[in-house]
């Protein structure tokens, strides 16, 4: 197109703008995916948390790399950095905050984000693949945040990192050797430090955007689902546009921002008044230094592993429990697979989807306090009993969504206007 | 007529999307400059570095005329030297080979820029940086040595690009560098203890 | 006295008063209840509040001057540098020197202790650690009843023993201003898991061997304000923290308030 013949500083701008988009497809990229893309008008709250996770996910990158400018990684080093960046570096204890705290906030917004497919069924076809590279993200935020953690070397990095690595342990035949190559040493020492650090701030970050790039991608190859999930392509007016269907822009980058604006308010409460959060974001015995001799009281680890903690300490036998807890984060990838509801979302599934799910959901919480207990008296036959039910909801699925009766999907998605 | 539901132009009232827009975007840019004020502040000295700039001591009494001594104040070499009468004689007399001689263009705290560039005319101190690319002058004590040449007054000489400064660091014609050696506060609370890094103006380790 | 940096300066608008209010409200799910006794028998001492309050300066100033009498001989505090505590307390640079300063220390300097890490190993079984982060590691509480649950147990080689941490390797350092204490046992009888009944012996209250040179009363403000300073120490930034959190709070709500009524506007075009 050529460049239109204007004159004026708003000529110079169409000129430049236009030289540009000779140059980068700027406009087809707005147009495309911004105002040209159609997103089902009926979202509701659950669909806040795919846009506050890209946020978080730019918080932890730019305050991690404040971070890194003042951390020194080493057995004798990390620890003693990590209190002058809360000491001495000019609002060094608030990019550190910012830091921890945004590690449990980005867990609490991908598993709300999580919970929204269990709902609406945006694991289903023709969205698999976003499903898995969903799960693959979660996978990589899993690893990222244990190796985070281990990075201050507070006595729980330390047995946090002892006992998590020790589990590879009981993988048949390569298991004792695989620990010894992971931790770089005969315990957990300098050599585990120093790797988990260039992982947690180079490979991992990487791999991270790799991976949440293709899940974007996905995403506008297929369109979102929305709460009725019906598929709102099947719908179009004489115009080609889903008549379901609102432009993304200016209708959910203006609702995203009230999103952020109530998200900000939540983390800023928590950054400035209980950054601790009672012991559950940065926890007492890591405010010791890492002490070989000396084990704390309760090892847990950080409150969003918890769930599957408990599923590792319900199984007696310490080979099957490894093999358990890493099944239980494997199953979610079989999801599209396992639910054979001829609908999509709960709100047409029958009383049985329902049970299931809100069984599901009252396990993995109470998994997730039971993995902070010790694990004694009656909490370990309650984490039993709730690792059961985890697992039927994942295993009876394909049985229980097949008989279970639906109710009829309307032809046009529900919206009440707010 | 295809049932769209966005409503082009009827009943929108543009200007108050105008101004709801202009004000979302002028508070969020305000939010996002006070957000930038931490990250950027870290980047300021820490409180390591400035407790290590923190002002130096020396008992200046323990120097020998004619000898320097070398402390170390905010990462930077500092010489002091006990000039002996005939050095301090020999500040005089060479005006017209210096670039700077009432040092208006150079750096020193007001009660330097006499001639003798010092509170107490015994007792020189200086930043030993040369004014030209910063590497660290050579003491060239003796006066009209071979080296240096019948002129010679005494001073300093940098091996780097061949600056040349007297007794007092003022820069010589010839030289690269175009300013005299600078001259960092300092004060003498009690006789004989000299504190580099504290006057007047400048209070404290910060 | 009003302290300039860092501190939580109070104006008189009600729009901090609503904000503080709020956050009160928040906050107080991680600072336990303001009630506690001084004392008294002491069965209850597992409830006991530390109930510490770092904006109260003259408190922190009090707990500092105990450390350096009592604690630094042993303890380090080697994060903090004696001119951040100045700074931070409002203690002027000629009483730091005086009170604070260790003999030969530098303002700049960390502060440390003079007593050799091997010499503590050697003395009591372990080195004194340093206690700069204690009370985020251990908590105000846990440390509030460490100092109030000493008792005489001369099977001890210190001859003391502690509730809160039984077989404790230092000694009770503050006996003299406490007066010793015995710990008095009762019998309870109990029902083993084979059914059979024994005996069991359970605290159940001090009594006071002696006193000490500060009345109960003085000894409890003595004990909370050490615990607040060492709770100061843990995080010398919290009160700048606060301070700038009400600010970030409130300029959020508007940005959110202002987005809010964007979306409304945008959205009525959406049927």
């Amino acid at each position: 197109m050529a460049a239109p013949q204007a004159t004026g500083a708003a000529g110079a701008r169409k000129g430049l703008w236009a030289w540009i988009n000779k140059r980068l497809p700027v406009d087809e990229f707005i147009s495309e995916q911004l105002t040209g893309y159609y997103a089902p008008k009926n979202f509701n709250i659950w669909y806040f948390f795919g846009s506050l996770a890209l946020l978080v996910l730019v918080l932890q990158l730019a305050t991690g790399i404040f971070l890194t400018m003042f951390y020194k990684p080493g057995e004798a080093t990390s620890f003693d950095s990590v209190e002058f960046i809360m000491r001495e570096v000019n609002y060094g204890w608030l990019i550190r905050y910012l830091h921890s705290t945004g590690a449990s906030a980005f867990f609490i917004v991908v598993y709300l984000h999580m919970f929204r497919a269990f709902l609406y069924g945006s694991y289903r076809a023709p969205r698999e693949l976003l499903w898995i590279l969903g799960m693959l993200v979660y996978l990589a935020l899993m690893a990222e945040a244990f190796m985070g953690y281990v990075l201050p070397w507070g006595n729980m990095s330390f047995w946090g990192a002892q006992v998590i690595v020790n589990l590879f342990g009981t993988i048949p035949a390569i298991g004792p050797g695989l620990v010894e190559w992971i931790r770089g040493d005969y315990g957990i020492a300098d050599a585990t430090l120093n790797r988990f650090f260039s992982l947690h701030v180079v490979a991992i970050p990487l791999a991270l955007l790799l991976l949440v790039m293709l899940h974007l991608v996905a995403l506008r190859r297929t369109g979102s689902n929305n709460p009725d999930g019906i598929e709102i392509k099947n719908n179009l007016g004489a115009d080609g546009k889903p008549l379901d269907g609102i432009p993304f822009h200016p209708y959910y980058t203006v609702k995203d921002v009230v999103g952020v604006g109530v998200f900000f308010v939540l983390f800023a409460i928590v950054v400035f008044f209980v950054p601790t959060f009672g012991g559950l974001f940065l926890e007492g015995p890591n405010f010791e230094p890492a002490n070989p001799m000396s084990t704390p009281e309760h090892i847990a680890p950080v409150w969003y592993f918890t769930p599957y903690y408990a599923i590792l300490r319900a199984v007696p036998d310490q080979r099957l429990g490894a093999l358990l807890m890493g099944l239980a984060v494997v199953l979610f990838l079989f999801l599209p697979w396992l639910d054979r509801s001829p609908v999509k979302s709960i709100r047409y599934k029958g009383w049985l989807s329902k049970l299931a799910l809100t069984v599901f959901a009252v396990s993995f919480i109470s998994l997730g306090y039971l993995g902070l207990q010790p694990a004694e008296g009656s909490y370990v036959l309650l984490a039993r009993i709730f690792a059961f039910l985890y697992f039927m909801f994942f295993l009876a699925m394909p049985w229980y969504s097949r008989i279970d009766p639906v109710k009829p999907v309307p032809e046009r998605v529900v919206y009440h206007a707010h | 007529m295809a049932e769209n539901v966005v409503v082009a132009d009827d009943g929108v009232d543009l200007s108050r999307r105008k101004f709801l827009t202009t004000a979302t975007v002028a508070t969020g840019a305000v939010g996002a400059a006070f957000a930038a004020v931490p990250f950027i502040a870290s980047w300021q000295p820490s409180e390591r570095a400035k407790a290590a700039g923190a002002p130096a001591e020396l008992d200046v009494s323990k120097i020998e005329p004619g000898q320097m001594a070398i402390i170390t104040w905010r990462r930077q070499p500092i010489y002091i030297v006990r000039r002996t009468p005939e050095m301090l004689a020999h500040l005089k007399g060479h005006d017209d080979l210096l670039k700077d001689k009432d040092s208006k263009d150079s750096d020193q705290p007001p009660y330097a820029t006499n001639e003798i560039r010092a509170r107490l005319p015994e007792i020189l101190v200086l930043i030993g940086t040369c004014t030209h690319l910063g590497c660290l002058p050579k003491q060239r004590f003796e006066a009209a040595s071979a080296e240096m040449g019948a002129y010679w007054p005494g001073g300093f000489f940098c091996p780097c690009h061949g600056s040349r400064f007297d007794l007092a660091g003022r820069v010589f014609t010839g030289s690269p560098a175009s300013v005299n050696l600078r001259i960092p506060p300092y004060e003498y609370p009690t006789p004989g203890k000299l504190v580099v890094g504290l006057d007047e103006t400048h209070k404290g380790a910060a | 006295m009003r302290i300039e940096k860092g501190a939580f300066v109070v104006r008189a608008s009600s729009r901090y008063l609503l904000a503080l209010l709020g956050v009160g409200l928040l906050a107080s799910a991680a600072v336990p209840a303001a009630e506690e006794s001084a004392g008294g028998a002491g069965a209850d001492w597992k409830s006991w509040h530390a109930d510490t309050d770092v904006r109260n300066i003259a408190s922190l100033q009090r707990g500092a001057r105990n450390f350096f009498n009592y604690c630094v001989g042993c303890h380090s505090l080697k994060y903090e540098r004696y001119s951040r505590l100045g700074e931070d307390l409002a203690i002027p640079p000629d009483m730091l020197d005086k009170y604070i300063l260790q003999p030969g220390d530098k303002p700049t300097q960390y502060i440390l202790t003079s007593m050799p890490a091997a010499d503590g190993e050697a003395w009591f079984g372990k080195t004194p650690p340093d206690l700069s982060l204690m009370a985020r590691a251990r908590g105000a509480d846990y440390l509030y009843q460490l100092f109030k649950t000493y008792y005489v147990d001369m099977s001890r080689p210190t001859g003391a023993n502690n509730l809160r941490l039984p077989a404790i390797a230092m000694p009770a350092v503050l006996s003299e201003l406490e007066g010793p204490k015995a710990a008095v046992y009762r019998n309870v009888e109990k029902r083993g898991e084979d059914g059979k009944p024994s005996t069991e012996q359970v605290f159940d209250h001090f009594e006071q061997l002696a006193p000490g040179r500060m009345n109960a009363e003085e000894y409890d403000g003595f004990v909370r304000d050490t615990v607040n300073f060492l709770v100061y120490v843990g995080e010398p930034t919290q009160a700048q923290r606060h301070a700038l959190g009400i600010w970030v709070v409130l300029f959020l709500l508007v940005f959110t308030w202002i987005a809010w009524l964007l979306k409304k506007e945008y959205w009525k075009d959406v049927h």
